[in-house]
């Protein structure tokens, strides 16, 4: 939780450098860097005058975004110079290894964003961190090296362009998951859901944790319009990382709630 | 137990509409985890509302900016919502409305109720939404007819939420009575607006909104304090309220129970801790009952 006297009022902050990632997901580095991040916490993006949206922190100094509405479009028209409005971090984390534990990260298209400074956190705290990546086709992959430079990486793609021919999940399947101390999940719902139905037969989703992802309007814990079912808890401040204990028997894979807050099919 | 307009509530802390009460399951957490003594819903309307565009709400040193807009799915999505709240929240269920003229509350109120709300609270304060909330609340003649016209097609007690932002509060109190109103609930949030100096940009994606938090709570007790002169129906006190020495200080001033909203930013169970705040204080003091010190400001001449 923030200290009670620091206010949540956005940070200016300039574009540093941007970085092409793939045609619709790009990196933009900024000109403040969020020391005492958790990997798996957010930030609130402010583009002024259009809206503002929460993003994973792909580094204390970056986010990584995809462009797929009109504030990301806005984002992408930005330069390197510009400026945009940061609040945050805010929310609850991945939960980091003790040196010596097995972590296996499962990421998916660019919910590898998060889990980036993630494994890069749980290699520097001693884990042997094992990754699986997937996207829909090779360009589409993000962050192999950053995965690859802490411990060994397994890929998937839907169109076989590189690695296994499929998801996640057919890697999974070749896995001893039950090997592992911990396991950490970001990706579509879809993805996410067909993750948590294979960590469930195998009996170890109280060592797996999911980044889930619902609108947000306050972002501070405060209106309740990402609450999730039947728990109640709040996927911007009780979140957006929840074990899997937490999810179960939740909407999560079945249905999220509209900015109205209506629920719509997932 | 306090009793407040017939309902029976363990505390007399109640969840403030509008936070923490989109889904049935939030309200649920609030009342069973938080130790809400009752909740209120997210103000409901007619038609889904997506609200304003983000940012919607930022701290500030002194309390919270918000516009949210009037985000809801409409009466007949959130059936299913007040449905889960009134079968698993254990305490009573608030339902808080809103319509742009009294033929709309009352269809939204109508709409409701087969899920059986215990109470309506009329949002006829909301001060950022174009039409509707403060629209209709700084119309005395409009709060008389709404409230009426709710009445006319409920029998559960009805409260009227009324703003401040206008230059006397007790004039629209007093035409809450006269139509009807089983008690007023004060106050809405406060005007404001914050500027992102680096840009010049109104930092709220309407541009301005609502005050709460730590620096409404006098204009709360002032407005509360002049209520009870002025109304024979119980004030509800809200604004600023995150302590048990908040919610006494409120209840001296005339209320009768206080609502806690911003407050859950800190600590979800600041209902327990108030209810049980004024529990220890009533003992400490030697009062019999909380009865005691509602409006008590009020005899010391």
């Amino acid at each position: 939780m923030l200290p009670l006297n620091v206010m949540t009022l956005p940070l200016n902050v300039s574009i540093e450098r941007i970085v092409e990632e793939s045609p619709l997901v790009r990196t933009f580095f900024f000109s403040h860097s969020f020391e005492n991040m958790e990997p798996g916490q957010f930030v609130m993006v402010w583009i002024r005058g259009v809206d503002e949206v929460p993003m994973g922190l792909s580094r204390k100094n970056s986010i990584t975004v995809q462009k797929v509405g009109e504030a990301t479009s806005k984002l992408f028209e930005l330069k390197e110079g510009d400026s945009f409005g940061l609040r945050g971090p805010f929310g609850k984390g991945f939960s980091l290894p003790a040196a010596g534990e097995k972590v296996l990260v499962i990421a998916g298209g660019v919910g590898a964003a998060p889990l980036s400074p993630y494994a890069e956190a749980a290699g520097d705290a001693g884990a042997d961190v094992q990754t699986v990546l997937g996207a829909r086709s090779a360009g589409d992959l993000l962050f192999e090296d950053r995965f690859s430079a802490v411990g060994a990486l397994d890929v998937s793609t839907d169109d076989g362009s590189k690695g296994t021919k499929g998801f996640v999940t057919d890697v999974l399947r070749k896995l001893d998951v039950s090997a592992f101390d911990r396991i950490a999940v970001c990706g579509p719902e879809i993805m996410m859901v067909s993750v948590f139905r294979l960590l469930q037969e195998k009996d170890v989703l109280e060592k797996a944790e999911f980044s889930l992802h619902r609108y947000f309007k306050c972002g501070i814990g405060v209106c309740g319009a990402c609450c999730i079912d039947p728990s109640g808890l709040r996927v911007c401040k009780d979140g957006p990382v929840f074990s899997g204990v937490q999810l179960l028997g939740s909407e999560l894979g079945k249905y999220a709630r509209d900015a109205s807050g209506r629920r719509v099919k997932i | 137990m306090y009793t407040l307009t017939g309902l029976e509530l363990k505390n007399p802390t109640l969840l403030a509409a509008g936070v923490l009460g989109t889904t049935g399951a939030s309200l649920c957490r609030v009342a069973r985890e938080g130790g809400a003594g009752a909740v209120v819903t997210k103000s409901i309307g007619p038609v889904p509302k997506t609200g304003h565009p983000n940012p919607s709400m930022v701290r500030l040193d002194c309390g919270f900016l918000n516009a949210m807009g009037l985000p809801n799915p409409s009466y007949p999505a959130f059936l299913q919502e007040l449905e889960l709240a009134k079968k698993d929240a254990g305490v009573p269920v608030i339902a808080s409305i809103f319509g742009g003229n009294p033929g709309e509350f009352a269809e939204v109120a109508e709409g409701l109720l087969p899920e059986k709300p215990d109470a309506f609270e009329l949002n006829v304060s909301c001060p950022h939404a174009e039409g509707y909330g403060a629209a209709v609340g700084s119309n005395p003649c409009l709060v008389e007819a709404v409230t009426a016209a709710v009445k006319d097609v409920v029998d559960v007690p009805v409260w009227v939420k009324l703003t401040p932002n206008v230059s006397d509060i007790t004039a629209i109190g007093n035409a809450a009575e006269a139509g009807g109103a089983d008690a007023v609930v004060a106050i809405n949030t406060v005007k404001g607006m914050a500027i992102d100096i680096e840009s010049g940009y109104p930092v709220l994606g309407n541009r301005s909104g609502g005050l709460s938090g730590k620096a409404v709570k006098p204009v709360a007790v002032k407005c509360v304090y002049d209520l009870y002169t002025a109304l024979e129906i119980p004030v509800i006190g809200v604004g600023g309220v995150s302590s048990w020495e908040d919610a006494v200080e409120m209840m001296m001033a005339g209320a009768a129970a206080v609502q806690v909203g911003s407050a859950v930013y800190d600590r979800m169970d600041v209902f327990s801790e108030i209810g049980a705040g004024i529990e220890a204080f009533l003992q400490r003091k030697g009062y019999s009952d909380v009865k005691k010190i509602i409006g008590l400001a009020h005899e010391m001449v």
